[in-house]
Order: structure tokens, then sequence, then C-alpha cells
């Protein structure tokens, strides 16, 4: 058995599993936030138990509208605050919150081994940490609160193996849109990833948190990697519960094995309309930006700001052009604060934000007027994600969309170095 | 139970942030919901769908985003079932748990047009074009989403698989 069946064979008291059976596995962690929860909360109270299975394995998040940016959402938030003070639940509010798949491997919520659904299709993002983490919806959710299990197919499993070492200014991020690229944005549907190989050894948690994060933009239902020393170094300061390191069999079974070399893969950028629309940013041509947005659950972790600090250091944001800096969570806004970021980011002209998804999903923050254009280190490019139809996303990684926002169009970080 | 409706036809990757975009989501209200269902891909589709009518796509249907409002939307739009050559899993789910039929059909897909009237027998998966005179049948689901399909949704399985443990 591979990593994803060894954990689901586990769960589900079975002693092994195989693809297309369907089980149902225990849960470890539910997650939900402030546009899944309102539903997940109705449908829960249609069920009719009086108490969640666990409350110290329910999570609920406000990250997406908040601070609250108008009064229905500030109506959602309220929904939240109630249900889980009446039933013992953990809520991130204002002031302790971050993104949800910034925070809980942050804080140790999530840990290798572990079975995790979220209502929020970027669960995904914890299989960096050895976890099975997938999203569903919120009826899912509500039904997993009263029950802590869930109905599941055991998905296929697809290797991509990486081999060679990263170019400069190369990270997770473009890693991730060069495969979706290479295999669209349903090339892994129904499918567990699981990535491998020496570029992968040599990557840093928070790059494979990235890479995992966008499985589903692949139409995966997970994306997975084997935990190792440096997950354990990530894990063992952050967990307050024990945990268990599934790891893949030598001969595992794998629908598919995909392998790339990427010592010649340039930093990506995905044109609009799709995640999969992916080219080396040498390609991209003249595209002019009226926006830069650094920050999100795929690149708002510390390591994604330095990155974005070290281009934006005693240089300006071009005229013309908006540029939003938002950290995940509170920490890592601490952390920016200590080493100095924002002041970096300040006096380069961009803005700073508090921990919120905001920009994007076309919520607030820097929503996109008619005919605007974005480069952004989030996940998706889908038409009018970030505000107006009529307007265009470009995917790409920290430093990418730092050297952009400088140079008022699309170049790689060397163009504004040199 | 059989569905009769006008088709509505959409290509490949039809999205959650199409189906329902995100400026809309700070309600979950089904009715409100609806009320922007497809706007941003087909700015006639509020204006003429009628209950009954189909929407059908290629392949990834549904794709992005869990929420689960997109169903909802759809669902509360009128519309009775979707029929693609495949569909994203998060949505797939949900729409399953709500009580939103999907069939998997690429051969209808390929054989019927925008504006062909279906005929749609979901207890065995048949669906007549009433336009072009063709039938097609869809892929069975497995036994355990016929299960909860006939349960009504996932709310009224977990209510029954809860009252069994008692019992
Ligand atoms: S940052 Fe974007 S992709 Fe991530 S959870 Fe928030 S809205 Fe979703």
């Amino acid at each position: 058995m591979n990593i994803s069946e060894r954990i689901l064979a586990a769960h589900a008291g079975k002693k092994s599993v195989a693809p297309g059976e369907f089980i149902n596995p225990r849960v470890d962690v539910v997650l939900s936030n402030d546009i899944t929860a309102p539903i997940a909360i109705r449908e829960f109270r249609r069920i009719g138990v009086k108490k969640v299975f666990d409350p110290k394995k329910i999570v609920m998040v406000a990250d997406h509208f908040v601070p609250n940016k108008d009064i229905l959402s500030a109506e959602q938030a309220k929904e939240m605050r109630e249900f889980c003070l009446e039933y013992g639940v953990k809520f991130y509010d204002v002031g302790e919150m971050g993104i949800e798949h910034a925070l809980l491997p942050e804080q140790g919520i999530v840990l290798p081994g572990d079975v995790v659904i979220g209502a929020d299709s970027h669960t995904c993002t914890y299989g960096a940490v050895g976890a099975f983490a997938t999203g569903m919806g919120s009826t899912d959710i509500a039904c997993a609160m009263a029950t802590g299990d869930i109905w599941m197919k055991v998905p296929q499993n697809i290797k991509f193996v990486y081999h060679g070492k990263l170019g400069k200014w190369v990270g997770g991020k473009d890693l991730i849109l060069y495969t979706i690229g290479q295999i669209g944005v349903d090339g892994a549907l129904y499918a567990a990833m699981e990535f491998t190989g020496e570029a992968i050894d040599a990557l840093s948690v928070e790059g494979r948190l990235t890479m995992a994060n966008m499985a589903i933009e692949a139409g995966g239902k997970a994306g997975l990697f084997r935990v190792d020393e440096k997950t354990l170094a990530y894990v063992k300061s952050r967990a307050k519960r024990k945990y268990t390191v599934y790891d893949s069999d030598p001969d595992a079974a794998y629908a598919k094995v995909i392998e790339y070399d990427v010592s010649k893969i340039e930093p990506q950028v995905s044109m609009p309309h799709l995640p999969s629309n992916a080219r080396p940013v040498s390609k991209v041509g003249n595209v002019k930006i009226d926006q830069a947005v650094i920050g999100s659950c795929t690149n708002g972790r510390i390591e994604d700001l330095r990155l974005a600090a070290q281009i934006l250091k005693n240089r300006k944001v071009a005229k013309g052009v908006r540029c939003i800096v938002i950290p995940g969570t509170q920490q890592i806004y601490l952390d920016a604060l200590k080493e100095g970021l924002i002041e970096i980011f300040v006096k380069a002209g961009a803005a700073f934000s508090t921990p919120t998804c905001g920009p994007c999903l076309g919520g607030h923050m820097g929503v996109l007027a008619d005919g605007e254009r974005c480069v952004s280190t989030t996940n998706r490019n889908f038409v009018g994600r970030m505000g107006s139809p009529k307007s265009e996303v470009y995917l790409a990684n920290p430093a990418v969309a730092a050297a952009s926002d400088i140079a008022g169009k699309i170049v790689g970080p060397d163009e504004v170095l040199k | 139970m059989i569905l009769k409706g006008k088709v509505y036809k959409y290509g490949a990757d039809v999205n959650t942030d199409v189906i329902i975009p995100a400026r809309y989501l700070n309600v979950s209200d089904p009715a409100k919901l609806a009320a922007h269902c497809m706007e941003d891909i087909d700015k006639d589709f509020l204006k003429t769908v009628k209950p009954g009518d189909i929407i059908m796509a290629t392949s990834n249907f549904g794709c992005g985003s869990s929420r689960e409002h997109a169903p909802i939307a759809i669902k509360a739009s009128g519309v009775s079932c979707v029929i693609a050559d495949t569909f994203a899993r998060i949505f797939f789910r949900n729409a399953i748990n709500i009580g939103l039929p999907l069939l998997e059909c690429p051969d209808a897909v390929k054989n019927t047009k925008a504006g062909d009237i279906l005929e749609v027998d979901l207890a065995r998966g048949k669906i007549k074009n009433i336009t072009n005179g063709q039938t097609f049948t869809a892929t069975p689901y497995p036994a355990f989403m016929s299960e909860l399909i006939s349960a009504g949704g996932l709310v009224e399985y977990t209510k029954n698989k809860l009252a069994e443990a008692k019992a």
C-alpha cells in the first residue's frame, strides 16, 4: 500500500484498502470556515443530535470575509461564534485567526497520519505534513461533526517524481504550476497525488505546503508527501498530541508514475483563466498589471514574505500598480514585524494587511474592476475569481509577483535585480 | 422519477466561481444564491431557465471550490439534473448529498445540442433526446451511492444510521 491507503486503512479499522472501495474512516480534524460553516451548522441542526462527536476535533476559522466586510458576512461569523460557544468547539476569531490552511499546520492542529476533512477545497494542503486531507462540502462536515466519520471512496494514486536541482527563483509554486500545466486541471481527477524525488526532498515544508495546496487544481483528492526529517522538525515543536508516520511500501501500486526533470524549469506563470495555462515567465510577453497580491493559503507564509521583501527592499512599486501583501496568520504577521519585513513593504509603497483570504476570492481588500489585471500568488485564476468577470488573474510565485509590481508588468526577478 | 427539460450546454471545466461567484457567498439562502446562478458564464441563463431544465457540459463540471452553494444554486434555479462527461469530485459529493441528480454520460453530451429537449429516467439512468430521437444510458452509480440517494441525501442517511446505532 502507499501512504494514503495506509492512513485510510488504519482509520477505517481495516488491514488494507484498495482504490474504488467505499469506506467510512474516522476523522481526526473536521474544519469549516465563514462561508461553509453556516450551511454546515444548518444541516447539523437538521440531524437532531444534541452534541458534536468530539469538540476537540472540530475547528472553525473565520477567514474569508473577515474582519467582517459587510453586515451579511458579520452575520455569518456571528452564527459560527455562537455555535462554537454552544458546542464547545474552538473558534479562530479575528485577532487569533489566520487563513485556515496556513493556520492549521502552523498551530500543529493537523499532524502526520491524520485523516482531515474540511469544507474548503484547499484542505488538501495538509498532505505536506503527511496527513490524508481532503476538501468536502458543508453537508459532509455537518454529518462528520455528528458522527466522527465520513463516507469516502479510496482514490487511485498517481506518483510524481521530480528529478534534478531547482533553478534560481524556482520553488514549490513553480513545480505545482508546471505539473498542472502538464496534466491539466482534471489530470488527477479523483486521484491522490504523491510527490517524491530529490527535488522534493530539497524543498522546505513551506514549499511542500504550497504544492499540496494546489493538488485540487489538478482535480486531485489529496496531495501527499513522505514524512522526512524536515517534516518531523516542523511538527515536533507544534504537536500537542500523538501522531503516526506512515510511508509507502517500496512495491506500492500506482495508477500512474509521472517523472519530471526540474533543472530546466523556469519560474512559471499561469495565464487567465485556468491554472493549467502555465508557461515560463520569459514567455509571458508584455503583460502590464494594475495590481499584485502576495499572500493566501498558497503563498502567504513567512518564507514567501521574505522572498518578496528581498526583492522589494529599497525599491518602489511601479506607479499605477497597487501591491497588497497579506500574511497568512497572526504568527506570520508577528514574524514579519520582528524581521523588519513590514517596513520594507510599506516603504516600497505596498499595503500590508491583517490575515484574511480577502482578494484571493474577490471578497474584499483588493477586488478587481473591469479590464484590470492582477499578478497573484494565490491558486485560482478562473473568470471573475478576484472581482469583475472582465478582469484577469495571473498566478505566480512571490518573487515573480514582487518583481512584477516593481516593473509594472509581469517579469522574472532577475529583470528588476540587475 | 422522470425529468424533462430544455438543455443548457457548456464546455469543459465549468468551475464553481462561475456557477456562483464568491462575491455572493455572504448568504447561504438557496433562493438568493439562485438569483446569481451562472451569471458570469451565461447572462441569459437566469432570464430563460424553467423548472425541469437540464444543464449539460463536457469534462470536469464543478471544479474549483468546495462551496455547496454551487449545487444549491443550480437546484434552486429549477434545474432538474446535470449531465456531463465527468464531474469534479467535491461537486459530485455535494450534489449527491443535497439531492441534485448528476449523470455521467459522454454519449449524450456528444449527441445533444443546446436547446434540445431531454427526458431522463433517473432510476434506470436512461436519457432520451426528444428533439433528435436518440437514447443513451448513463454510467450507473456504485451501490453505496444509490443507497445514499434513495435515503434522500446524506443528512437523512446519517439520521438513519444514528437511529440504527441506538436501537
Ligand atoms: S486564501 Fe484563497 S484559496 Fe486559500 S482558503 Fe482563502 S479563499 Fe480559499
